[in-house]
């Protein structure tokens, strides 16, 4: 039997994480220690499917229903995960995220708005939201999941690349400013990873992929998990490319 | 509503401020923000405690006009 990992002094909140690389990252926190907060907005099954994995296995979870470009949410998400646990978040990942594909010409202003509000609006709320209890412990990790679209141009995804690429940069701001408080802001860039959101999308972009494989979500759980532990303390600002070679 | 004193905030304002790493005894109301060492992170962090303990919301057009310890303690005195 593995040895069990070290009780944490605060829980993890993981947006959207009732499947794909959300709910390996969820997974993969809860498997270090942490008691997690699985959001999720509308996989309510799939939520309690990862919580009951979690439990299972010995960790602790609880699934938090939430859209995150409610701007009431970020509250509410964490007064409800630091009353369960009673312990402070210590660990945010922002991974929830929606695209919305189009050519530029074509792409409509709803498209381009849903994709900026989820994947860039959202994380600020909640980013400002976690600063709050972090600053006060002079500890804290903070996990943006970005892509390495917001790297590398990818033709159909101008909203999502936008948001993606300003991920990164309010993650090296953010982290810049508060490095001298303890807390840790970094991004992590998954390229092509097998996920619903990648089901529909031609394998024959996998041959553009130097590693000629798609990733996992264990993949990039692996480098959340590294960048919330302890000896990634001296890492922040940094974006973690987790994707074959493609943006190298 | 006012229930809070002047030297209840003062004290709790230096307490505050000497957290973010100056000795407490520089900490006087006519110290100011920047010989003291206390940036506008420090500040931020201030601002949250005030609206914890006071209730009292400094947003950050309020705090760029501080300069003095003397400075921040009677704006909160004043709204709180």
């Amino acid at each position: 039997m593995a040895e069990s990992p070290p009780a944490r002094p605060g829980a993890a909140l993981v947006t959207g994480a009732s499947r794909g690389i959300g709910a390996a990252i969820a997974r993969g926190l809860a498997a270090d220690g942490w008691p997690v907060g699985v959001n999720y907005r509308s996989g309510r099954d799939g939520a309690g499917a990862v919580v009951a994995e979690i439990e299972r296995d010995g960790g602790r979870a609880i699934a938090l229903p939430g859209d995150v470009t409610d701007p009431v949410v970020p509250d509410q998400l964490f007064e409800r995960l630091e009353s369960h646990f009673e312990l402070p978040v210590q660990v945010l990942v922002n991974n929830a995220g929606v695209s919305a594909d189009n050519l530029s010409p074509s792409l409509t202003d709803e498209e381009w708005a849903t994709v900026l509000d989820t994947n860039l609006t959202a994380a600020f709320r909640l980013t400002r939201r976690a600063l709050k209890p972090m600053l006060k412990q002079r500890a804290g990790r903070i996990v943006n999941i970005s892509s390495v679209v917001g790297l590398r141009a990818n033709p159909g995804q101008s909203n999502y690349a936008a948001a993606k690429a300003g991920l990164i940069s309010f993650t090296k701001t953010v982290a810049v400013e508060v490095a001298r408080r303890g807390i840790t802001v970094n991004a992590v860039a998954p390229g092509w990873i097998e996920t619903d959101m990648t089901a529909e999308v031609s394998k024959d972009l996998l041959a553009a992929v130097p590693a000629r494989r798609a990733g996992t979500p264990e993949d990039v759980a692996a480098c959340v998990r590294f960048l919330v532990s302890d000896q990634a303390g001296y890492v922040t600002g940094a974006v973690l490319t987790v994707d074959g070679g493609l943006a190298a | 509503m006012s229930t809070v004193t002047n030297e209840q905030v003062e004290a709790r304002v230096v307490e505050a401020l000497a957290s973010f790493g100056p000795d407490p005894s520089q900490i006087t109301r006519d110290a100011t923000f920047e010989e003291l060492d206390i940036d506008s992170l420090d500040l931020v962090e201030l601002a949250q405690i005030v609206e914890d303990e006071y209730g009292v919301v400094l947003k950050g057009e309020d705090m760029k006009e501080l300069k003095t310890v003397g400075d921040a303690v009677d704006l909160i005195v004043s709204r709180a």
